[in-house]
């Protein structure tokens, strides 16, 4: 880790695809070392915010700042599905492509970072499979070792985008441990969850997203039952007349 | 006396061997202007094939060498049997394909393989109308068969460029290209360079396409690129030995080719690809890692 990390304020955010907002109007700070749990219904661009903090997404209307920092300054766990698992690699290499943010697409990976890369497959105890093509994994042991890439990654940001999405109780405390110890060093952990008990149990503050924000704050008054069923209220319903949003308008008229 | 006879035999047999295996290269010199140039084509061509197979673009190295066919065209109506001339020509209807494709699938709802699908059939019956319209059906064969045994000094000189570009590129962006063609997002997330590797990669494969078809004309030359990837892919789970295979795989039917070519007088293109095919039938039945013998009833299992 490098210098302390700078709060992540997002700024009347708007993201989506298409024009189509996905996260609508957000406004708030996640602040350095902060272990924040984002939940809420399917579609309610859990999964969109979480790129756009990734910087892998530009946003429809407002900012993400990073205070000086760059987004390639997060490590970003995607979902298990967008790695192609059938490709010919084995344990060792794939975690070591962790390092790409040192060592570069051309440069070395020296004693050092094969070092890392060893004590990260240890860590997610994973130890004596570094052999193994991924194609031979579990899903757990595939979650096992994109968090040794995380661990290789060593950035002050970590976001996780469902981490714990279909993996069995053992695997899932194991993991809960690497973000304990994330938070304990002052990283700033982001974590889409779909298992509320997960979030009341390891992550302090939760934002509950349903396109619109419904509530962020301390996680068990953020997932209280009023907040809960308002956020299965959020309608899918794709209006295909939907005009512009005039909100940024009326608030500067406000003014 | 017996022990005798079947040693004059033997020697006839082996000179036989000779003349047709060796004779011909040292004898003539298309014969081995033939051999140097694909060979310089299945080396660098072929680890391409492996790289299109991962990314699940196998049928996208099919399209683009249709696509390069009407700018060979509009080459050779400007130029007549020029290869410098066709060579560009081709490269630049290659590249804007790729990049159609890219940009189309990027910014319409269409996606890649319809897209790509759609714009070579459109290259494929330009070119074929452009060429048909000024020249004779012996030219039509000419481009999409190629005329191996016709390479001349600057055709050499392009492969041996080509195929040298091809594999140092290959050498030096192997971590980016593994790593998009694995986790694209996280290369997008990690790394800047990370959006200019796909087009990198179709460059390349353009390139070896355009340089290809002067060789075995645009149909056959993506050919050499697939089937001898695929057959690699069947004997290996290791990316490495795979792409290696995949080139001596490719520079074995280069060679096998020339030779029942140069023995029957069937056409070269069509006889290499052939014999790329019948490496490719073999490994589906016998390959270790994917044939249809790895399904027999599998050996006492191991213990854990």
């Amino acid at each position: 880790m490098t210098a302390a990390p700078a709060s992540i304020r997002l700024v009347n955010l708007t993201l989506g695809y298409d024009r189509r907002p996905a996260v609508h109007h957000l406004e708030g700070e996640i602040a350095p070392g902060a272990a924040l749990a984002v939940c809420g219904p399917n579609g309610a661009g859990k999964s969109t915010l979480l790129k756009a903090l990734a910087g892998l997404l530009t946003p429809l209307g407002g900012r993400i700042e990073r205070g000086g920092a760059s987004a390639r300054e997060a490590a970003y766990l995607p979902q298990l599905a967008e790695v192609d698992r059938s490709f010919p690699i084995n344990v060792r290499d794939f975690v070591a492509t962790g390092a790409m943010r040192r060592v570069g697409l051309f440069g070395r990976l020296d004693a050092a970072e094969r070092a890392r890369t060893t004590e990260a497959i240890a860590r997610v105890g994973l130890a004596g499979t570094e052999d193994r093509p991924i194609d031979t994994l579990s899903g757990g042991q595939m979650q096992r070792v994109l968090f040794a890439r995380l661990l290789v990654q060593d950035q002050r940001v970590i976001l996780l985008d469902e981490p714990f999405g279909a993996i069995d109780e053992a695997t899932t405390e194991d993991l809960l441990g690497l973000v304990a110890q994330w938070r304990a060093e002052g990283r700033t952990v982001v974590a889409v969850l779909h298992e509320l008990d997960l979030a009341r149990r390891a992550f302090p503050e939760t934002l509950l997203l349903a396109r619109e924000p419904i509530a962020w704050g301390e996680t068990r008054a953020a997932l209280c039952a009023e907040n809960l069923a308002r956020a299965r209220a959020m309608s899918e319903a794709y209006d295909r007349q939907a005009r512009e949003c005039l909100r940024d308008e009326e608030a500067s008229h406000a003014h | 006396m017996t022990g005798k006879r079947a040693n004059v035999f033997e020697t006839k047999k082996r000179r036989m061997l000779t003349e047709i295996l060796v004779s011909p290269f040292l004898d003539y010199e298309f014969m081995r202007r033939a051999l140097v140039g694909s060979l310089a084509l299945a080396v660098s061509g072929a680890p391409l094939g492996v790289f299109l197979i991962l990314r699940r673009m196998s049928l996208a190295g099919d399209a683009l060498s249709h696509a390069v066919l009407p700018g060979a065209a509009i080459g050779y109506l400007v130029a007549g049997l020029s290869l410098p001339a066709m060579t560009f020509g081709g490269l630049v209807a290659g590249l804007v394909v790729a990049a159609a494709t890219g940009a189309a699938s990027r910014f319409t709802t269409l996606r890649e393989d319809a897209s790509l699908a759609a714009f070579y059939l459109v290259s494929l019956a330009l070119g074929v109308t452009l060429v048909s319209l000024r020249g004779s059906s012996v030219d039509l064969l000419h481009v999409l068969f190629g005329s191996v045994f016709g390479l001349d000094d600057s055709a050499l000189i392009m492969l041996a460029g080509v195929s040298t570009l091809t594999l140092i590129t290959l050498a030096v962006f192997y971590r980016a290209l593994v790593v998009d063609t694995l986790d694209p997002l996280f290369l997008r997330q990690s790394s800047r360079f990370g959006e200019l590797v796909p087009f990198i990669f179709l460059g390349l494969v353009v390139l070896n396409l355009v340089a290809g078809f002067q060789a075995l004309g645009t149909l056959m030359a993506v050919g050499l690129i697939m089937l001898p990837a695929a057959a690699a892919r069947l004997w290996t789970h290791e990316l490495s030995i795979a792409l290696a295979l995949a080139a001596g795989v490719a520079a074995f039917c280069v060679y096998a080719g020339l030779v029942f070519s140069n023995e029957t007088g069937a056409p070269t293109g069509p006889a290499i690809i052939l014999a790329a095919g019948l490496v490719y039938f073999v490994s589906l039945i016998f390959g270790r890692a994917g044939g249809v013998l790895r399904l027999k009833p599998p050996r006492k299992h191991l213990e854990g």
